[in-house]
């Protein structure tokens, strides 16, 4: 090998072929190690030892076999379905847990052949109570991301697992004999108990050592307000199947948090309850914010307001509730009718037990200090209000934590960084210049599932297993603990963080399987483990594990402490002048972490249907005044920085306010999700975490394509949702006024055969939804794409009105574009039973089943597009482009299709089929047993997943089932129903409560 | 209103001169430089189709602009289009043939032939605006090992049958038309592989008095047979529309309204032919300022017949009270897509009202203005129904806009190309007006005693 050209062994006797070359400067040998690093090397070279070429194989025929072999993890795991044996192809569900900012969710994970497929909630989990939310859903499309981080980096360079060992040990080892000294760990907060454990652990063992804790969206305030109201760390619990009057206060309780999917179950529940119970009354939503939210969309009444004055509805609601407290100076609200007080306040005493006054997490201390004083004297705590320890220990005053690593950093304080999991660079507040500090720590590592912004900053790399492949635990909202258990090995040998924390521990054998084990031995006892920890794995949820409810005293001096910092001064701006940014998580990609992740990029945002996009809010009066449209890219500037954002008009922002949503701009995130949107963390700093005052926004000439999935967002006079009091339906429940005459169907004109009614099967198959239970939460939009293999088609295609989700979300907003109402209406196949397009189909590609399904026959479609135009519901999809190719040529996507659901092709239209591959299911099953299909065996994949249960599906020939009972209720009606297309998708009308001295009209 | 001054009565040209000049089209050795030119231009655009279609097969359906709602865009367009312009051909050659109507015979051959090219324009779009167009064969009932049949209510499946029909027949009665001027062109051709194909395509025709015999009845059998397609194909066309359920699409006037208009944009397409070749080969004694009246005359009856459905869309939106299609009349007016809707009422409707006028009709020029006119008015009709229906319809939430592409556009002007070409290879090659009509018209005539042929 002496002529090689890269033996440089022998400098200036080899041919060369630049002068840099000749010379060996350093520049071309920093190149030469780009362009061919170590594990490359070693195959040019002719010492390629024995060892290292077995190390190369197995990890290439590993990779070329991931297709086809089982990656069963080396533990036991426990399935939660009952098995009597294992066979081949068997579908199996585990009970697993998937740790999230706030408290962990709960899930059961389908798992066939060995590979995770689809996730549906944990019905005995706590928080979760068998739904998930959207992340939940599309946690199983980021496993098999192949823009996952695959190897270890050292510089960038591909590097070993044994190397970062050997690497990191002796770093520990150094730090070690220093007692911890210049050793520094950043994670997230800790949900898992197991890693707590390790944590108060190293800290005995390196007490030098610093651990600090991170995340860009926390719950600092909500912890300090906490601290300031009772000296207390604890947290409120809110408890929604109790409450009948609630208020929140900026507060998204059905939409966002660790306790969000509890909190809606149990608020519609109640109405649900109610409803049944033919009650007078039911629970009254009444909600206070600056941008919209799930909730306020839920609410009864809702009226926005800018983040000022929202501290100051509350100062005026504590006073007029008795509180001693000054009133604001002007009691004057834009939007809000001065008769509220009245009703508000009365409605809040009337039931004061049943009251509930909720804070968000983005207010500031005072305000959530005094929310918490005037549920003690409304007398809600203890009832509706509960308070319990934080669900992690760790992680009060993140932004102050952040900052102290900084500055140990800048002083050179910090020898060794390890980040566990977390993008500090790209999401830390930008006064910190946390990456430039970051650039003098010498040794840093960063774990990370993919490798992003931190990662490149850091000296090391290590992939991190993803949670769908690691053992671990984590605590939900109220502190129940549940375990973590893999699915399937590391696809791409990543380490968890317990297994990380076990070498900082200087126990790097120990596997986090065995921590685990350890610490949960530690906590129940030897006695009986085995069956305890099979149990726990079982179930999902380690019993009674949820945090003890404590009684907190008010502080006495609360009050005098907050009226100073409360006095907050009046905005009564003109419309046109925006003053105000507020940062919100984005509600699909959360902080950014999911920016790579297809399904969550083109999953259509609520209210303005925005996909691959961050576009910041504004209100139509701004807008109206500063002649903005959608898209137009606007310089938002603070305190002399600025960015460049897109702005999207959305009905119901409070004026004078944009909204600024994180998750956009990264520019490492992978082929998916880099350069999409815009990144707002340049305008973050740690004196402002959630409010920027005095911003400038100045328009540019710029555009940017905005993709929504919907363009029009008034219903047009036509009765689409229909909607009504609750006092009315209860004046005439038989025949609400509301629900209009709806046309019966007619039969007699129609030139084809009655409906299958007859005899001709036992199941026909029907669905209720229940618009007065739905939040809007496109839980159901992800599930269906999820399990039905529907494509991901991209920024472009979804801009040409290409999306591809079986089912949308329709959104409606009626009234005044300032204060809309705003409805929202799943729309899925209707299933027709006159369907307008089985007659227009020329090749019998669509057709109706016995069980009054309309089956889609894929092989036989010729794409001729007719059933589509003539779907009055246009819930048809077309695949106008090949947009499976992705999924050709990455054979690590070709584990995440369901295998019981077709994959289209080109030129072939496509639809919900009420997941015909579950019924079909059921269908063997019964038959196994020899018996009929029972109500509640068939779930569809948007019903299982639904937060709410706003949707329920079943035999309708069956009197006693659930959706034939729900389709008897004077409040279905179909959609379209003068179309005579007989649809076996029916709504429930949506009932709102307002205040009756309030009700409009 | 005044007396038109346009005489009643062709004039008569000479017999053995028609054959000459007619003929010599054909026959000339020399091929008019304009003819390269004008093939050159059309023949680029035909290439243009081409490498759109085949970019279409590879890419898919994708790459032209038509989405949900708007699962049709130019291709259905573009269909239904050309399919009226056919119309027109099969008028001229059948329905004026039964109602002896002399004055076509000048212009029924590459009326005929106009109508096989827009069939043959037309039949492409139904192929490759489907998303898998290699199955185009399932449209078709034949006995599959599948066992499954075409779908038989769905108008996609009748279309089939009328287009193939209208196809068939459409190049029957052409080809039977033109059998003894094949004949003549055979028996006038100097080249031995003139002769050959001249020869062959002209079956044998040795004009015998039983020949002529068989010939006359045959060309009526055909014509009795076309007449009725002139009326059922564009009626089946609009089925495709007025089955549906989407609003502005599914109303009872479809059927007439689409027949007036394929005969007015056909008789459009017809001037627009017409005019350019008789200045071109000189044939104003053949093709008279009195046909072009004559045309101009029925072009303007369909049109009003047209503005007629206009008003009754309108009527019906209004007396049915419903929703849905009194939104859509107004959403034609003030939506997003409201220019195309001014501007087919003035194309339509506006402009051709100067055709009431003589002086109007007699200049060449502006007719062939107007008829142009009328072309893009009809196509914008057919954008108007597809478009502006299926962009909102029922549900809000559902609506959205359609934007054409540039591989829309590439295969609308491919698509006029290609017809263009086959015109121009027509009337290189063939005898463009019909010799043994015209001849027979100037024998009744002109009382002429010449033998014909």
């Amino acid at each position: 090998m002496s002529d090689s050209p890269f033996n440089m062994s022998e400098a200036g006797n080899a041919t060369w072929r630049s002068l840099e070359e000749h010379e060996q400067s350093e520049s071309i040998n920093d190149w030469l190690h780009r362009e061919f690093p170590k594990g490359a090397e070693s195959w040019g070279s002719d010492q390629t030892h024995r060892r290292e070429f077995l190390q190369l194989m197995a990890a290439s025929m590993a990779l070329a076999g991931i297709g086809g072999c089982y990656r069963r993890p080396e533990e036991e795991i426990v399935p939660t379905s009952r098995v009597p044996e294992y066979s081949p192809h068997q579908t199996l569900q585990y009970a697993t847990t998937m740790p999230m900012t706030g408290g962990a969710q709960g899930l059961l994970v389908t798992s066939r052949d060995g590979r995770p497929l689809k996730i549906e909630g944990n019905p005995q989990h706590p928080t979760s109570l068998g739904s998930t939310d959207v992340f939940a859903q599309a946690a199983v499309l980021e496993l098999y991301d192949p823009d996952r981080s695959r190897t270890v980096l050292n510089h960038q360079q591909v590097s070993s697992w044994p190397d970062f060992l050997t690497a990191l040990t002796s770093r520990v080892q150094d730090h070690r004999s220093r007692r911890g000294q210049g050793l520094r760990i950043l994670s997230p907060p800790l949900l898992s108990p197991t890693l707590d454990w390790q944590m108060q652990r190293l800290r005995k063992d390196l007490p030098e050592a610093r651990w600090h804790h991170y995340e860009p969206i926390h719950d600092d305030a909500e912890y300090d307000g906490a601290m300031l109201a009772f000296g207390e760390d604890i947290r409120p619990q809110y408890d929604f199947s109790k409450a009948t009057v609630i208020l929140s206060i900026d507060a998204d309780v059905l939409g966002s948090g660790g306790g969000k999917l509890r909190h809606a179950r149990d608020f519609i529940d109640q109405r649900r309850n109610d409803l049944k119970k033919k009650s007078a009354s039911t629970s009254r939503l009444y909600c206070v914010e600056s941008t919209p939210s799930l909730t306020g969309a839920r609410a009864d009444h809702r009226w926005p307001l800018p983040p000022a004055d929202v501290g100051r509805f509350l100062q005026l609601l504590a006073k007029k509730l008795g509180l001693s407290i000054d009133g604001p100076q002007s009691e004057e609200f834009d939007g809000v009718p001065a008769d509220v007080w009245e009703a508000l306040v009365a409605d809040l005493k009337l039931n004061p037990t049943r009251s509930l006054v909720a804070a968000g997490p983005y207010q500031p201390v005072e305000v959530v200090a005094l929310v918490h004083a005037i549920n003690a004297q409304l007398g809600a705590v203890g009832h509706t209000v509960t308070y319990r320890r934080p669900v992690a220990s760790t992680n009060r005053d993140e932004v102050a934590s952040l900052s102290a690593l900084t500055t140990a950093m800048q002083a050179g304080q910090v020898e060794s960084l390890v980040i566990l999991d977390g993008n500090p660079v790209f999401d830390a507040p930008v006064d910190l210049d946390f990456a430039a500090a970051l650039a003098s720590v010498k040794w840093s590592a960063h774990l990370g599932v993919y490798a992003d912004e931190t990662s490149a900053a850091c000296s090391w790399h290590v992939p991190a297993a993803h949670f769908l492949e690691s053992w671990g635990d984590s605590r939900s909202d109220d502190g129940t603990g549940s375990l973590i258990q893999p699915l399937i090995a590391p696809l791409h040998g990543g380490r968890s963080v317990i297994e990380l924390v076990n070498v900082l521990l200087n126990e790097p054998r120990s596997s986090a399987y065995d921590t685990l084990r350890a610490y949960w031995r530690n906590q129940h006892g030897e006695e009986d483990f085995g069956a305890f920890w099979n149990r726990s794995l079982h179930d999902g949820v380690i019993s009674d594990t949820a945090f003890p409810k404590v009684e907190p005293t008010l502080r006495g001096d609360l009050l005098s402490r907050i009226a100073t910092a409360l006095k907050s001064e009046v905005t009564g701006s003109k419309p046109g002048t925006i003053t105000t940014a507020i940062f919100r998580p984005h509600p699909t990609l959360w902080d950014g972490r999911f920016t790579n992740n297809g399904w969550l990029q083109e999953l259509p945002q609520p209210f303005s249907t925005l996909t691959w996009s961050n576009a910041a809010y504004i209100a139509p009066a701004d807008a109206n005044a500063l002649a903005y449209e959608s898209g137009d890219v606007v310089e938002v500037i603070h305190d002399g920085r600025s960015i460049r954002v897109a702005v999207c008009i959305l009905p119901g922002q409070a004026r004078g306010v944009i909204t600024l949503r994180m998750g956009g701009g990264r520019h490492r995130s992978g082929r998916v999700g880099s350069a999409v949107g815009t990144n707002v963390f340049p305008l973050r700093t740690t004196d402002n975490v959630w409010l920027l005052r005095d911003v400038i926004v100045k328009r540019t000439d710029a555009k940017q394509r905005l993709a929504a999935t919907q363009q029009h967002f008034l219903m047009e006079g036509r009765d689409l949702i229909k909607s009504g009091k609750w006092d009315d339906y209860r004046a005439d429940p038989a025949h609400p006024t509301f629900m209009g005459h709806e046309p019966e169907p007619h039969d007699q004109f129609s030139f084809y055969p009655p409906a299958p009614d007859g005899p001709s099967a036992e199941n026909q198959w029907g669905m209720s939804i229940n618009l007065g239970a739905c939040i809007g939460c496109n839980a159901c939009v992800i599930a269906c794409q999820a399990e039905n293999n529907t494509p991901v088609v991209g920024l472009a295609q979804v801009a040409l009105g290409r999306e591809m989700h079986w089912l949308r979300i329709a959104t409606y907003f009626t009234g005044s574009p300032d204060a809309p109402q705003t409805d929202h209406q799943p729309v899925p196949c209707m299933h027709c039973e006159h369907a307008p397009c089985e007659v227009v189909c020329p090749v019998a590609a669509t057709t109706h089943s016995k069980e009054g399904l309309n089956e889609m026959t894929y092989n036989r479609c010729v794409g001729t597009r007719y059933c589509s135009n003539n779907c009055p519901y246009k819930v048809r999809r077309f695949n106008f482009l090949d947009y499976h190719i992705e999924l050709r040529e990455e054979p690590l996507l070709q584990l995440l299709p369901n295998p019981e659901v077709t994959v289209r092709s080109r030129g072939v239209m496509e639809k919900c089929t009420y997941c015909v591959q579950r019924i079909s299911a059921a269908r063997i099953n019964a038959g196994l047993q020899d018996r009929s299909i029972a109500d509640g065996d068939v779930v569809t994949a948007c019903q299982a997943v639904c937060p709410t249960r706003a949707i329920s599906f079943g035999n309708i020939r069956d009197p006693q089932s659930a959706v034939a009972t729900e389709k008897q209720s004077p409040l279905s009606y179909s959609l379209l129903a003068e179309l005579n297309t007989r649809p076996r998708t029916t709504y429930l009308a949506s009932l709102r409560n307002p205040h009756p001295d309030l009700a409009k009209d | 209103m005044s007396v038109p001054a346009v005489e009643r009565t062709p004039p008569a040209p000479v017999a053995h001169s028609v054959t000459d000049r007619i003929t010599s089209v054909v026959l000339q050795r020399r091929t008019p430089v304009n003819w390269y030119l004008a093939f050159a231009f059309s023949f680029t655009w035909t290439l243009v189709l081409f490498v759109s279609v085949t970019w279409l097969f590879i890419r898919g359906i994708g790459i032209w602009g038509v989405n949900v709602p708007v699962g049709w865009g130019f291709a259905i367009i573009n269909f239904v289009w050309w399919v009226g312009i056919g119309h027109a051909g099969t008028l001229i050659s059948a329905i004026l043939l039964l109602f002896h109507q002399e004055w076509r015979t000048s212009i029924n051959r590459f009326a005929e032939a106009m109508t096989l090219f827009a069939v043959a324009c037309a039949g492409m779009f139904p192929l490759i605006h489907m998303g898998r167009p290699w199955f185009f064969y399932w449209m078709i009932p034949y006995p599959a090992t599948t066992g499954v049949w075409p779908q038989f209510r769905s108008p996609l499946m009748w279309d089939a049958f009328a287009v193939g029909t209208y196809a068939t027949v459409s190049l029957l009665f052409w080809y039977i038309g033109l059998i003894p001027d094949l004949a003549t062109i055979r028996d006038r051709c100097r080249s031995r592989s003139g002769q050959i194909i001249y020869g062959a395509l002209a079956l044998g025709w040795r004009g015998s008095a039983r020949h002529w015999k068989r010939y006359q009845d045959a060309y009526l059998l055909m014509a009795g047979l076309a007449t009725p397609l002139v009326i059922s194909v564009h009626t089946i066309v609009s089925f495709d529309f007025a089955m549906a359920i989407v609003p502005g699409w599914h109303a009872t006037v479809f059927p007439p309204y689409f027949v007036a208009g394929a005969i007015y944009s056909g008789f459009a397409m017809v001037l627009t032919i017409a005019i350019p070749l008789r200045m071109v080969f000189r044939l104003q004694d053949l093709v008279t300022d009195w046909h072009l009246d004559n045309l101009a005359k029925v072009m303007l009856a369909a049109g009003m017949v047209v503005a007629y459905g206009y008003l009754m869309e309108h009527f019906g939106a209004w007396y049915s009270d419903e929703t849905y299609d009194r939104f859509l009349i107004y959403n034609r007016q003030t939506g997003p897509y409201a220019a195309t809707y001014y501007a087919l009422l003035i194309c339509n409707i506006a402009i051709p009202q100067l055709l009431w006028s003589t002086r109007v009709r007699k200049n060449t020029l502006l007719l062939l203005a107007i008829a142009l006119v009328v072309n893009v008015g009809m196509w914008l009709e057919r954008f108007v129904i597809v478009v502006t229906s299926l962009h909102r319809d029922h549900l809000p939430s559902s609506w959205g806009m359609y934007y054409p592409t540039i591989w829309d556009w590439a295969t609308l002007f491919g698509s006029m190309g290609l017809f263009v070409t086959l015109l121009l290879l027509f009337i290189r090659f063939l005898p463009m007006i019909s010799i043994s009509e015209v001849q027979e018209m100037a024998h009744d005539q002109a009382v002429s005693h010449e033998e014909v042929m």
